[in-house]
């Protein structure tokens, strides 16, 4: 199945040190309440990505965590200052327990 | 349209002949039994969203609906279009070809979403975008045609039909295709349902009044398929008429049924001269 949750980045390629850029995360995924019926009148178990993490040189600069009343397809972005080139790396924590993770890379300009 | 008293016989049933092909020419004519007339003009700023009468559902659509569209980032459909733009090269199916083997490049589907609905002389029906592409899979491909709502032919209809994004809806409705256009006109004017309404009752009478707390649109199609908000994912034309049907408390039909086939010819054919959307944002 094509149900596997698909993460998607937004994030410079080159930045000058000292800008503010904006990154921009998105991921597809269903995110579950845990308080919808089903057609057989019994709760569909909660699944959704409960925390969010962005680190960049392994160091994390951004998380946040994620409750059920969040809608599907989880849209988050945030601003950083550079200071330095480096990769980022994006989590994104399922109920389940899986793990997605996706990564950029960024360098400094000139 | 009413007979002179007196023609003979034979020449009133010549007359009725001929007076069904004035009374579709003066229809298509008069665009007003078709699209409410417009007053005002589109607001400032969104000219390009407006047509003649014609107004697309992103003019009626919130500024923060309006945001979600315009950044190819936020607006959540290209989670389906960038894993449709992954299947475009995935060979599959028994010949093992994949839509780029025969059709290159993606960007090659230029214009090819603005003219579907479409007749298909070689199987001689209408075929929309979704019933193309699941005709590559099964001919072509010799693959499993994909599921009418499935994220997978969501997300390839509205990888085709981007690649004409802006381009002006051109629908046909001459030739072969009248036909289905006359029945989807008659569908979208027939009382139907327990609230014995019609589409036109609400998209062309009551087109920018408020019912309830929804403006209503014209109901164009020119940004189908579409993430709705409400859906929260990308969902198909014949899935907003089974929505209006249900709403008005008349039985919904199958998607692909020859009933929505031919009201979405019509539908689209309305919108004739907007822009290509898809895939839109709508709440």
């Amino acid at each position: 199945m094509s149900k596997a949750p698909k993460p998607r980045v937004k994030s410079p390629k080159t930045a000058a040190k000292g800008d503010v850029v904006t990154i921009k995360t998105t991921i597809s995924h269903q995110m579950e309440s845990g308080l919808r019926k089903g057609k057989d009148g019994k709760l569909i178990p909660r699944q959704i990505i409960n925390k969010f993490e962005a680190l960049f040189n392994g160091k994390q600069i951004m998380s946040a965590t994620l409750y059920p009343s969040i809608s599907a397809n989880p849209y988050i972005d945030f601003d950083m200052k550079v200071e330095e080139a480096g990769e980022f790396e994006f989590k994104w924590f399922d109920d389940n327990g899986e793990v997605y993770t996706k990564k950029a890379k960024m360098q400094l300009e000139g | 349209m009413m007979m002179t008293k007196t023609k003979k016989p034979i020449a009133l049933a010549v007359g009725m002949l001929l007076g069904l092909s004035v009374a579709t020419a003066q229809a298509t004519d008069d665009m007003s039994l078709h699209i409410s007339p417009q007053s005002q003009p589109a607001p400032e700023g969104l000219e390009d969203y407006a047509h003649g009468d014609a107004r697309s559902g992103y003019i009626y659509a919130t500024e923060e609906t309006r945001t979600l569209q315009d950044d190819d980032f936020e607006n959540p459909a290209f989670l389906w279009v960038e894993k449709a733009q992954e299947q475009w090269s995935t060979p599959e199916g028994d010949a093992n070809k994949s839509c780029q083997s025969c059709h290159g490049d993606v960007e090659s589907m230029k214009g090819v979403g603005a003219v579907y609905p479409k007749f298909d002389p070689e199987i001689g029906d209408l075929l929309n975008l979704e019933k193309r592409i699941n005709r590559c899979r099964s001919e072509g491909m010799q693959a499993t045609p994909w599921k009418w709502e499935s994220d997978e032919l969501l997300g390839m209809t509205s990888l085709v039909k981007m690649q004409s994004r802006g381009m002006p809806v051109n629908v046909s409705i001459d030739g072969p295709a009248k036909e289905y256009f006359e029945k989807g006109m008659k569908f979208y004017n027939t009382r139907v349902g327990q609230m014995d309404l019609a589409c036109k009752h609400c998209h062309i009478d009551q087109n920018g009044n408020y019912m309830r707390a929804e403006l209503l649109s014209q109901g164009q199609a020119n940004g189908f398929p579409t993430y709705r908000l409400k859906w929260q994912k990308l969902g198909s034309l014949h899935r907003r008429f089974r929505g209006c049907n249900n709403n008005i408390r008349a039985e919904k039909l199958a998607n692909g049924s020859p009933e929505y086939m031919a009201l979405e010819l019509y539908v689209t054919w309305r919108g004739n001269g907007l822009p290509i959307e898809a895939p839109s944002v709508r709440k």
